[in-house]
């Protein structure tokens, strides 16, 4: 598999090289990322078209398929092995910090002064997550959140009961469907999804100020709480409610409430695209659910690019370019709207957005707001995290008590 | 273990021809010594180098990249008192004891069938070998198929009537483990089917003649004769079976994720995820030499009876 990636990308970079080779290119700038599903190949090529037709700069494709956890590792050794290339594709937040306190990454502050980032982009906690001891070193690109639940509308009315509109009455559901055949909730077999739609429960259930003082604080005290004790209730009903979808992939799930075999799932704004692409209508085939209708706040996570530090000045000139231009206002729509995640401006329009969409983008623009996961927990603990809520999942003995000790203990112990 | 038995030959050889004048050990051909140089020092920098390396690290809080910030056994400790890592060691006491003794009886097994001089004896040794020309990525996604319950073994049977049946082994936590073993069986027998049968191959037609004269019963001539006989082969067998065993990476990633749960989790994934997924190298290098440390306990009493014994024949 790999041997045949490495061809693909191999002739990806060739014919990029022989599209270029003509133009009078000052610099040709390397950049890596996974994005290599349909509409994520689309939506970088936006980007590359904006580089080479706007600066006199080529872009060369550095795509590594496999997701980022195969992807990751690779750049890191690339960047530490000496041949970094231009620019890298990570989630912001804390998976970059050892190589910024390294030295190894361009600081990008008079770019983002000059440009004005720090009045543009909304979440303000995204422009945090990109900043250390007070320097910027990366540039945010779009906002993905989890806080969502979609749900299927059809399957509700064949099990003859009313769409539900938060988490409570939606549990109040989950008998009657089960009576018609549908599982209630779709959950992944993979470990992130469960840690995932946990971290959607615990913010909508347990409301903002103890997420916060768990997840930003560390707070284990808080994790051991009342407010968590609740979180961790419903986690349990769930996994009692998902008993019956055996799927691995967070798009199978999708697909499973999509056919109808289950009624919900609780997913990443990602997850609507998937809708869309099965042609349902928001608002009349399929609904979202923000915070689980019970608290709206998003979380905003995303990606961002990073630029490691180069000896060439010509080099560090293309890729401040670079980085104005991920955020030039043109450039953000084109490339949101062809990925499905948000612009980091506030200033820009989407143009005609579907009603989820469109409830999305009013939650930002009122600053209903929480920095991701990525942005707060080191790596570390977070797979931790999802070691322990996929055995919670997995293990029907171990109670929703368990769990919540467990889980307030490697609070206690993250960084 | 080729060292050894170089000593032993030479001993030997040695033995032969006393009396004459021999140079010192060191000296003797001098052109091989000279061209075994790279290969030495590859072992030493890669090899033991790197373990050093590694041991060294894995008493530091290294992160993403590697730091000399002393932890003490911190990255002990905390390995220690992970679910995931005694489970991961579990899982693989299991499938490694389960699975040394599967290989090598159904090895056996088809290599002394294959051996009673049968017709297509050719076609049938592709076929039991076939399986190892694929890699264990492949392995485990063919048998994620054929395990999968809508579509593989268990929804065949429905189909045929019997709606109870139930197989579904990659999604229950408790026999997970028996999942990758049938899948591991699957590809690592056919090699030690070759390896038995080339021994069996070995063994000299006048001992079956004989066997035969005394009216043994062919059972008892496999078991009390030829395999006591085939001592070396069985050795190589389980060496390859055994180092298959610790390794067992990619057919679990390939297969179950590690999943459900943690349930079929092994150490190597642990390493790789505590290394890549959360950024820790500490802890992944402290995971490794755990690893190394369970192997050298096994390989070194088992290395002193095999080849110190040897020395004294």
């Amino acid at each position: 598999m790999t041997g045949i990636n490495r061809w693909l990308s191999g002739t990806a970079i060739a014919s990029a090289l022989a599209v270029t080779a003509g133009s009078a290119g000052a610099v040709e700038l390397e950049v890596m990322h996974w994005w290599t599903s349909g509409s994520e190949a689309g939506a970088v090529q936006e980007f590359a078209n904006a580089f080479n037709d706007r600066t006199d700069n080529t872009w060369v494709d550095g795509a590594i398929a496999g997701g980022g956890d195969v992807a990751r590792p690779v750049m890191v050794s690339r960047i530490l092995g000496g041949d970094p290339p231009g620019a890298f594709q990570f989630n912001h937040g804390r998976q970059a910090e050892e190589l910024i306190e390294a030295g190894l990454m361009l600081d990008l502050t008079d770019v983002a002064e000059e440009q004005g980032w720090a009045d543009v982009i909304n979440p303000p906690s995204l422009l945090d997550a990109c900043t250390y001891e007070g320097r910027i070193y990366c540039a945010p690109v779009n906002i993905h959140s989890w806080q969502w639940m979609w749900l299927n509308d059809a399957t509700f009315e064949e099990a003859g009961v009313e769409v539900p509109t938060n988490w409570e009455s939606f549990t109040e559901t989950a008998p009657a469907l089960r009576e018609a055949g549908i599982v209630p909730l779709a959950v992944g077999g993979q470990p992130w999804q469960q840690n995932g739609a946990f971290g959607v429960m615990a913010l909508a259930l347990a409301g903002e100020e103890a997420w916060l003082a768990v997840n930003q604080d560390k707070d284990a005290e808080v994790a051991r709480g009342e407010d968590y004790a609740r979180a961790f209730q419903a986690f349990g009903e769930a996994r009692e409610m998902a008993d019956g979808v055996s799927v691995q992939d967070w798009n199978q799930a999708t697909n499973a409430v999509i056919q109808g075999e289950a009624a919900a799932q609780i997913m990443g704004d990602w997850a609507q695209g998937e809708f869309a692409m099965a042609d349902m209508v928001a608002g009349e085939d399929y609904e979202c659910l923000p915070g689980l209708g019970d608290i709206a706040i998003l979380d905003a996570g995303g990606d961002a690019f990073y630029f490691p530090q180069q000896s060439d000045p010509e080099v560090e000139a293309a890729q401040k370019e670079l980085a104005a231009l991920l955020l030039d206002p043109e450039v953000q729509v084109a490339f949101n709207s062809v990925k499905g995640s948000l612009p980091v401006r506030g200033d820009v329009d989407l143009g005609s957005v579907n009603e989820c969409t469109q409830k999305g983008l009013q939650l930002l623009a009122d600053g209903n707001v929480v920095p991701s996961g990525t942005a707060l927990l080191s790596p570390d603990t977070t797979n931790s995290l999802n070691d322990l809520m996929t055995e919670f999942w997995n293990t029907p003995s171990m109670t929703p008590e368990d769990v919540q000790e467990q889980y307030a203990q490697i609070i206690e112990q993250a960084d | 273990m080729a060292v050894a038995e170089d000593a032993g030959s030479t001993g030997h050889r040695a033995a032969a021809s006393s009396g004459a004048k021999r140079p010192s050990r060191l000296l003797r051909n001098p052109m091989s010594k000279i061209a075994l140089v790279p290969m030495i020092a590859i072992a030493l920098v890669v090899f033991l180098g790197g373990t050093v390396w590694t041991i060294v690290y894995s008493f530091t809080d290294s992160g993403l990249l590697p730091r000399l910030d002393w932890a003490g056994l911190e990255q002990y400790d905390r390995l220690w008192s992970t679910r995931k890592w005694i489970v991961s060691i579990q899982n693989l006491a299991l499938y490694g004891f389960a699975s040394m003794i599967g290989t090598l009886v159904i090895g056996f097994t088809l290599a002394a069938l294959l051996d009673r001089k049968i017709r297509f004896e050719g076609v049938f040794r592709s076929i039991f070998l076939y399986p190892f020309a694929l890699s264990f990525i492949v392995t485990g996604l063919v048998w994620q198929w054929i395990l999968n319950p809508q579509f593989g073994v268990q929804g065949i049977v429905r189909g045929w009537g019997w709606e109870s049946f139930s197989f579904d082994p990659l999604n229950n936590p408790n026999i997970v483990m028996w999942g990758l073993l049938i899948a591991g069986l699957w590809q690592g027998t056919g090699l030690v089917m070759c390896i038995m049968l080339a021994g069996l191959r070995g063994i000299d037609e006048d001992i079956w003649k004989a066997s035969r004269v005394d009216g043994i019963p062919v059972w008892k001539t496999y078991i009390r004769v030829i395999i006591p006989m085939m001592r070396p082969v069985f050795v190589t067998a389980l060496v390859l079976i055994a180092s298959g065993i610790v390794k067992l990476y990619d057919l679990v990633v390939a297969q179950t994720g590690g999943g459900p749960g943690i349930s079929s989790e092994v150490p190597a994934k642990y390493v790789m995820s505590a290394m890549f997924g959360s950024q820790n190298l500490g802890q992944g290098f402290a995971a490794s030499s755990m690893m190394l440390l369970s192997v050298v306990i096994i390989l070194i009493p088992w290395a002193y009876l095999e080849f110190g014994g040897k020395k004294r024949g």
